[in-house]
């Protein structure tokens, strides 16, 4: 039996009151009207001109850098502006925060309307991005984290489906991940629940008046209708849950048992779930991710989101089992086990990239443009975290995992493994942040809070949930294969 | 001075892995040994030194990368950038994307063919090559260890038979 150390007790602790903080100043600083993004707008474009100080209040800082690249196309229509008014002062200062004044403008009266009128709107617009990014920064780190145990449980499936004959000394780990699932999709649907009364406009399809005025989305509002929506996400999330409750049930069942009839029945129902998981896992991946840009569509998108969350699932399998193994309670589990998993973590890095690639190069060469906006405001206003995404989760583990001898070395796999899940959530952040919070994204407190508290209530639910059971399943029928499997 | 060896058949693989583990702790020295079938094991038995052909692939991938890339950076962007369905060619990175198919698979094919050619010539494959059996029945279903003899011939020979051999013989090679 495994016993849950003090120190990791408290270390999940500490990481969930300082990720509790964080989310809350977070939300506390979120501009509350358009007033405070006016203020926040003119401090950032002094800034940009290097005249002013730098305040120091967060969603300032947020934005800055994306600010920094819209003035330089500003300051080009500003130049623009100067020339159609003699209010030289005014107009710059207006062009500053106002990116849509290029039209040739005769009369300086209807030029000041129309700007007050654009300019409201922006602000509008500002305002629902600065409000959007503790939400999203909290949705990213609460789904990403909840996959990543879905992931596991898709895993564990597998490896019970093809009767895997290394993999079962590792059950009871890939259980304890699991055991996060049912907390993490009551927090998950809960959001989507607030998501749902409008605490938020991360759905933009979700608001009415949107649907009044788009008539894009007006036609999906078959499928993206909040009732309708909520219930896929009630009956995935109890599918997941019904699984995973049962067959850990029955594995513990198979230690005390005599025959073999309960790991036939965790047979049966990992197939009838794997089923059941592509398919909403597929259906998944448009509800919660896709539909945030309500505008674009793609066909592999649920595959590329299984093969991130997958790979993930995977890394923390491997870096839950070396910590339990570097305490010596996993007495059966030989390098090679841990070779196996370091493969899998390389095969699927490899594949992650596979499906990134074919998603961005198909959308890419044909450049359809109600397609490739998508991409379009990834690259310009995401430019280091999109393509930090490929290096961390496929050429870092390319060249790192390649070497059969480094797949042994714990350090080496700690490290990669790090540096994966890090490049999986900045993946995640790339298919959410810019439908949400656009060019107003930073990594700051919002962001680096929810993924503590999450990280924290994960490692408090898992390590809890591996003290429940030997780490050790009794009567599997692979289980003496899997402790002497040597590769 | 005659080259003498002795052959050892055995018609099991784990009786010859015994054998080769009791030749190893008796300091004979294993010319060679003959199998119709892969034995998992017995390279570490042996003692042979881990293979280096998967290094040799890795680098014959790199060039392969290296070639695609200079191959289409000096077709497509250095000596005749035409403007190809408005594909933008002004510099490799701008249209990097649709070199990647190429890319990869150059990357492969050169690390697949010319390890395939290393190990031919490493292993001295070849067509019309000699074969070098030196029973005919090694192919078939039994195992030859092939050992070179020094000091007392008649005592290696009966240390040989208690090795589980069905077989010995002395030949002298030339």
């Amino acid at each position: 039996m495994y016993t849950f150390s003090s120190k990791l007790k408290t270390f999940s602790f500490i990481l969930m009151a300082l990720g509790l903080l964080g989310i809350g100043y977070g939300f506390y600083t979120a501009p509350k009207d358009i007033q405070e993004v006016e203020k926040i707008l003119a401090a950032q474009s002094h800034g940009g001109h290097g005249e002013a100080a730098h305040e120091a209040s967060m969603p300032t800082e947020a934005s800055h850098e994306a600010t920094a690249v819209d003035t330089d196309v500003i300051k080009g229509d500003a130049a623009v502006a100067v020339l159609t008014t003699e209010d030289t002062t005014k107009v710059t200062e207006e062009v500053q925060i106002e990116p849509i004044s290029a039209q040739p403008i005769v009369k300086k009266e209807s030029h000041v309307v129309s700007e007050e009128e654009a300019h409201a709107e922006h602000l509008n617009h500002v305002l629902h991005q600065l409000q959007n990014k503790p939400w999203s920064a909290f949705y990213v780190a609460c789904i990403f984290f909840m996959l990543i145990s879905l992931g596991v449980l898709a895993f564990y499936a597998i490896q019970y489906v093809s009767q895997a004959g290394w993999s079962p000394v590792l059950f009871r780990v890939m259980q304890g991940i699991t055991a996060y699932l049912p907390v993490g999709s009551v927090i998950f649907f809960i959001f989507l629940v607030l998501s749902g009364l409008h605490l938020n406009h991360l759905f933009v399809w979700l608001d009415p008046e949107v649907v009044a005025t788009d008539k894009l989305i007006a036609n999906k509002s078959g499928y993206l209708n909040f009732p309708f929506w909520i219930i896929r996400a009630a009956i995935f999330l109890i599918g997941w849950n019904l699984y995973n409750y049962y067959t850990r049930k029955n594995c513990l069942a198979q230690d005390e048992s005599n025959d073999n009839s309960n790991y036939k029945k965790n047979f049966n129902i990992s197939a009838i779930f794997l089923v059941f998981f592509i398919v909403t896992e597929s259906i998944m991946s448009w509800d919660w991710i896709m539909s945030i840009d309500p505008h674009w569509f793609s066909t592999l998108f649920g595959w590329y989101v299984f093969s991130s969350f997958f790979v993930s699932a995977i890394t923390t399998i491997a870096l839950v089992t070396l910590y339990l193994k570097s305490k010596g309670v996993l007495e059966f589990v030989n390098t090679s086990h841990i070779h196996d998993l370091a493969k899998f973590m390389f095969g699927f890095s490899v594949f992650w990239t596979y499906l990134w690639f074919s998603q961005f190069v198909l959308i890419w060469y044909a450049n359809i443009p109600e397609e490739v906006t998508y991409f379009i405001t990834r690259i310009e206003v995401y430019n280091l975290p999109f393509f930090a995404a490929v290096v961390m989760n496929f050429v870092f583990p390319l060249l790192i995992l390649i070497n059969t001898d480094f797949k042994r070395i714990t350090w080496v796999l700690v490290m990669a493994g790090i540096v994966i899940l890090m490049g999986h959530y900045l993946d995640f952040f790339l298919m959410i942040m810019p439908g949400t919070v656009g060019d107003q994204w930073f990594i700051g407190v919002s962001e680096i809070a929810s993924v503590l508290f999450f990280l924290g209530l994960f490692i408090y639910v898992v390590f809890t949930a591996l003290t429940k059971a030997p780490l050790l399943p009794k009567r599997n029928p692979f289980i003496d294969e899997s402790k002497h499997f040597h590769y | 001075m005659s080259n003498k060896v002795i052959y050892a058949f055995y018609n099991d693989d784990d009786i010859l892995m015994d054998a080769v583990k009791k030749t190893r702790a008796a300091h004979h020295h294993i010319e060679e040994v003959f199998c119709p079938f892969p034995v998992h094991g017995l390279d570490k038995a042996m003692g042979l030194a881990p293979t280096r052909l998967a290094i040799c692939s890795f680098i014959y991938g790199c060039i392969g990368l290296s070639f695609a890339v200079w191959m289409m950076n000096y077709i497509m962007i250095q000596d005749w950038p035409q403007d190809i369905g408005g594909k933008p060619s002004f510099s490799y990175i701008e249209n990097m994307p649709s070199f990647v198919p190429i890319m990869f698979e150059l990357t492969v094919f050169f690390a697949a063919h010319l390890m395939v050619i290393t190990f031919y010539m490493r292993s001295r494959l070849w067509p019309f090559k000699e074969a070098e059996n030196p029973d005919v029945r090694t192919t078939d279903d039994h195992f030859l260890m092939e050992v070179a003899i020094k000091g007392n011939e008649e005592e290696m020979v009966s240390f040989f038979q208690n090795t589980g051999a069905v077989e010995v013989k002395v030949i002298d090679k030339h």
